[in-house]
């Protein structure tokens, strides 16, 4: 094995890691807010995925042009699910963990099979976009076009995520609810309308991931089963409800892939990151930057 | 109170005997194979939801991959008898002994994680063994394990002509997992895992070892599930990782606890009487298609009743009952 080879696939990693980064941030997010998991997280990224898809098809809009369209329709979406199922699943008195893993987990089945019923499970794909297929080489290190692009958006989403959470009133708001869902109220903040919110820019996130991926990956009902547990490993190994741990745990999951594939046959290059992550929770059981 | 509970215990056993003799008698008028077939379902799932149940339900460490000890059970009873001739018997032991092994090994740095970061682990942890069971070579890998015909006899637990014996078997183990949570809701263990799951400072501080409790619950319900795995594959007559280990059967093994009442002694039988003909009869009825119709109605259900239920369907009687006592 080469250098080259070593470079060439650590660099392929940390791309992909940036965009496993991206697909997990709304799920910390959330998490950090309400403590609720969101176990349709997958299939909102396959939602973003379809909606991509027939934006090109239809009105052949490019996916790079149409991610930000995708990423509003998620929003309303995000929004919509908090309001009309995860509200009442938090008024739940009785077995309230129970309740959320499993109100979600319907709405992941469901959306599956209304994909399956419009949509038909076949899999599909986006034949040409701008990025498609195209790679540019830097010093003999080839770098997928689709790729290095969802690595640049997933930088600019973290570092606006930022800028929002800490510079602007509504993420102040999101801050101090995270805090005090209680006292919140006191201010004159109403509580539902921050999580409905939360949910909504959740949601944007991973619609924007989606948007990206959809250029280079196939769409099919399933395919956010694929990526919804390297979601969960990835915020659950930075640390749940940290938006920087999830920053960080993408790249160590897509470094750790790339790594475990160099050694081990690739239908294990999963079997890596889920060692790497069940290690680091037995260690830190919070995750690497999780708060207590 | 003490009373109370002596005789609600009595009136149990009771009830699952009257309740066991004629489940006994359903094939006397059964006898359609696609209706028996979603019978011996339905017992077999009551029986794995009944022994996930007492991990999660009762000691409630909520485990999303009781899939792994399903898939252990299930091939290490297929490997012995493929590769070395043992009696599925043996296996089906066998492969519960070390399904429990495996679950206290597991137990050791998992019950260190609390809520969330423990069911992770536990989806993680099965998905690995899938995955090594997708390249294991001599395990026969992502093909799977065709099991070898030879001759319908209690001996060799293999049944061409009738899919009775299957019946009945998976009827005593389902019969056998609600006695074994029966017996264990009276019993230090029993109260020790209430004490955990409701507080688990509170309980250590009073006494409770709470680390040994856990190991307790993981080992008997990792077991029990191993068993029916060990049933499954001989039921089937083929096994691949897939079929056995994938994601769906930790699933399966949760929703009827969850639909019927977590952590109750009736909750899991109750919701596996629903839930599995329901999904049998839409998937051959309205999943034929393959337009996911079933899948929607599927999970709106659960949306719905853990929404409206949240102590599943058993409490819609205690319900009934407080309010006629009130009168």
């Amino acid at each position: 094995m080469t250098a080259q080879a070593i470079i060439q696939s650590l660099a392929s990693g940390l791309l992909m890691g940036l965009l496993y980064g991206l697909i997990a941030v709304g799920l910390a997010l959330i998490f950090g807010l309400m403590d609720v998991v969101n176990f349709a997280h997958g299939e909102f990224l396959m939602i973003a995925m379809y909606v991509s898809f027939f934006l090109f098809a239809f009105f052949a809009i490019d996916p790079l042009l149409s991610a930000p369209l995708v990423a509003a329709a998620l929003f309303v979406f995000g929004a919509v699910v908090y309001l009309l199922i995860v509200r009442f699943a938090m008024r739940a008195k009785a077995n309230a963990g129970m309740v959320q893993i499993f109100s979600t987990f319907g709405l992941a089945i469901v959306m599956r099979g209304l994909a399956q019923f419009f949509f038909t499970p076949d899999y599909r794909s986006i034949p040409q976009s701008w990025l498609g297929g195209k790679t540019i080489s830097f010093a003999g290190v080839f770098l997928p076009e689709p790729q290095l692009i969802g690595a640049l958006v997933s930088i600019l989403a973290f570092a606006g995520l930022y800028f929002f959470i800490h510079r602007t009133d509504f993420g102040r708001a999101l801050e101090a609810t995270r805090e005090d869902p209680g006292a919140v109220a006191l201010v004159g903040i109403d509580k539902n309308r921050v999580f409905a919110l939360g949910w909504g820019l959740g949601a944007a996130l991973v619609g924007l991931a989606g948007a990206i991926m959809a250029s280079f990956f196939y769409i099919y009902p399933d395919v956010g089963a694929s990526f919804a547990l390297i979601a969960y490993v990835t915020v659950a190994l930075g640390g749940f409800g940290s938006v920087f741990g999830a920053f960080a745990g993408g790249i160590i999951v897509g470094l750790v892939e790339a790594t475990t594939a160099l050694v081990l046959p690739p239908s294990l290059k999963s079997v890596g990151i889920y060692a790497v992550y069940l290690l680091v929770v037995f260690i830190r059981p919070r995750g690497l930057f999780g708060q207590m | 109170m003490d009373k109370n509970f002596a005789a609600r215990r009595r009136r149990d056993l009771v009830i699952a005997a009257v309740l066991a003799a004629l489940a006994a008698l359903a094939p006397l008028f059964v006898k359609d194979v696609y209706v028996q077939n979603i019978l011996i379902l339905t017992l077999m799932y009551a029986a794995l939801s009944q022994s996930w149940n007492i991990l999660s339900g009762y000691c409630g460490q909520i485990s999303l991959g009781h899939a792994l000890y399903f898939g252990i059970g299930a091939y290490t009873t297929e490997l012995l008898f493929t590769k070395f001739g043992v009696l599925p018997w043996f296996g089906m032991l066998g492969g519960g002994v070390i399904a429990a092994l495996i679950a206290m090994g597991l137990g050791y740095p998992f019950f260190r994680l609390r809520g969330h970061y423990f069911v992770i682990a536990t989806i993680v942890i099965a998905e690995i063994g899938l995955l090594l069971f997708q390249n294991w070579e001599w395990a026969g890998a992502a093909m799977g394990i065709t099991i070898p015909v030879r001759g319908d006899s209690w001996l060799k637990f293999q049944f061409m002509r009738s899919k009775l014996p299957y019946f009945y078997f998976a009827l005593v183990l389902c019969c056998l997992a609600w006695f074994v949570t029966w017996w264990l809701e009276d019993s230090k263990w029993g109260f020790w895992w209430r004490a955990v799951k409701d507080n688990p400072e509170a309980a250590e501080s009073l006494g409770v070892v709470v680390f040994n409790s856990k190991m307790g619950a993981a080992a008997v319900s990792a077991f029990l599930v191993a068993i029916g795995g060990a049933f499954y594959a001989q039921f089937l007559a083929y096994i691949d990782p897939e079929s056995v280990m994938g994601f769906q059967f930790s699933l399966l093994m949760a929703l009827p606890a969850v639909l019927g009442g977590i952590g109750t002694l009736w909750g899991p039988v109750l919701g596996a009487a629903i839930l599995i003909p329901m999904t049998e009869l839409t998937r051959s009825y309205i999943g034929g298609s393959g337009r996911g119709v079933d899948l929607i109605v599927y999970g709106t259900l659960i949306v719905l009743i853990s929404l409206a239920l949240p102590q599943g369907l058993v409490s819609l009687f205690s319900r009934a009952k407080s309010k006629g006592a009130t009168r």
